[in-house]
């Protein structure tokens, strides 16, 4: 195989990173929906620490999308 | 744009000189980053300076000025507490900065030949920059107010001895980390959301110019979802100032209540 498709083939696996942030954005947006509905009158206390949840969840995928696009533009 | 076939999508971000200027062996030329950094700037300036009347019955805009505001001063007061007061201020210029930013990098300015639209936030050394002064900040407020002491931070309170060894080193990562994921999530998502959009806007002009039935279907189906998109875009650009905001107001809240 030569370097070139090699590259290719890596950037490739590197971005499957992004869909398991997916995965984990998904889940604090869903366990967060999941509670508000039992309790409605504690959700908007706690918007703060989803958005926290959502940033730090989000933050790896946007790594492995980096570390894709590394891959593909700066070797 | 190369012509049809070729999709170029990191051409939108390269940083192009429009006045050059070269004093000694520095190159400080106005750049069209740093143009929409001052058009960033005067649409603050103008949103500002139209909402600071002072009426005593507000009208709308003097309304929309005093709800973003209020939206801040709320976030740093829930996050800080009321120490936080004086923070407002800094963190209202790092929202709007980055907001407006944000969105006049999604205007569809391309319309106008010669013209191309340009996200300063999809930067990472505007990015990194905005970062670093919010990181500086806490270190100062830290060790302003709390001296060498602010090197508790370190130690989680209730830590068992045994396991200070292993806490500590993690502690001291985790906050190094800080300045770099936060500069990293916002450029990252401009950028990534940028990518999409001209890659998706290609798929319609190259399927539609190819003249066929199945690039037509590929350029409606393409267009179709790039609406989604672009709604879903500034959503992501209004929530990436919320998120740049909300956690430099915790770091703040780390330097300034320490536990």
């Amino acid at each position: 195989m030569d370097v070139a498709s090699a590259k290719l083939i890596g950037a490739g696996l590197a971005a499957i990173g992004t869909g398991a942030a997916a995965i984990g954005v998904g889940f604090v947006f869903g366990q967060f929906l999941n509670s508000a509905l039992r309790n409605p009158a504690a959700a908007d206390g706690q918007q703060g620490r989803l958005f926290l949840g959502f940033a730090l969840a989000e933050l790896l995928g946007l790594m492995a999308f980096t570390v894709a696009l590394l891959i593909l533009f700066v070797f | 744009m190369a012509a049809a076939g070729k999709i170029d999508p990191m051409h939108q971000f390269t940083v192009e000189p429009l006045v050059p200027l070269h004093i000694g062996n520095y190159d400080i030329s106005l750049t069209n980053s740093a143009a929409w950094m001052l058009a960033t700037l005067a649409v603050i300036g103008l949103f500002m300076w139209g909402g600071m009347r002072r009426q005593v019955i507000p009208g709308r805009w003097q309304m929309a000025v005093e709800g973003l505001i209020g939206f801040v001063d709320n976030l740093v007061h829930v996050n800080i507490g009321p120490e936080g007061k004086k923070f407002t201020p800094f963190v209202f210029s790092l929202f709007t900065f980055i907001l407006v930013a944000n969105l006049l990098g999604m205007l569809p300015l391309a319309i106008v030949p010669g013209w191309h639209p340009f996200t300063p936030t999809s930067h990472f050394s505007i990015t990194g920059l905005l970062a670093i002064m919010s990181f500086s900040l806490v270190l100062i407020i830290g060790f302003w107010r709390h001296g060498l002491h602010f090197l508790s931070l370190f130690v989680p309170q209730g830590t068992p001895w045994y396991m200070l060894p292993l806490i500590i080193p993690i502690e001291i990562v985790s906050f190094l980390v800080r300045p770099f994921s936060l500069a990293l999530r916002l450029f990252v998502a401009m950028m990534a959301g940028h990518i999409l959009m001209e890659v998706f806007g290609s798929f319609i002009v190259n399927g539609l110019s190819s003249g066929s039935v199945l690039g037509f279907g590929v350029g409606i189906v393409s267009f179709i979802f790039i609406v989604g998109v672009g709604a879903l875009e500034l959503l992501i650009c209004a929530l990436q100032a919320y998120v740049f905001a909300l956690l430099t107001s915790l770091y703040l809240n780390d330097a300034v209540n320490l536990h």
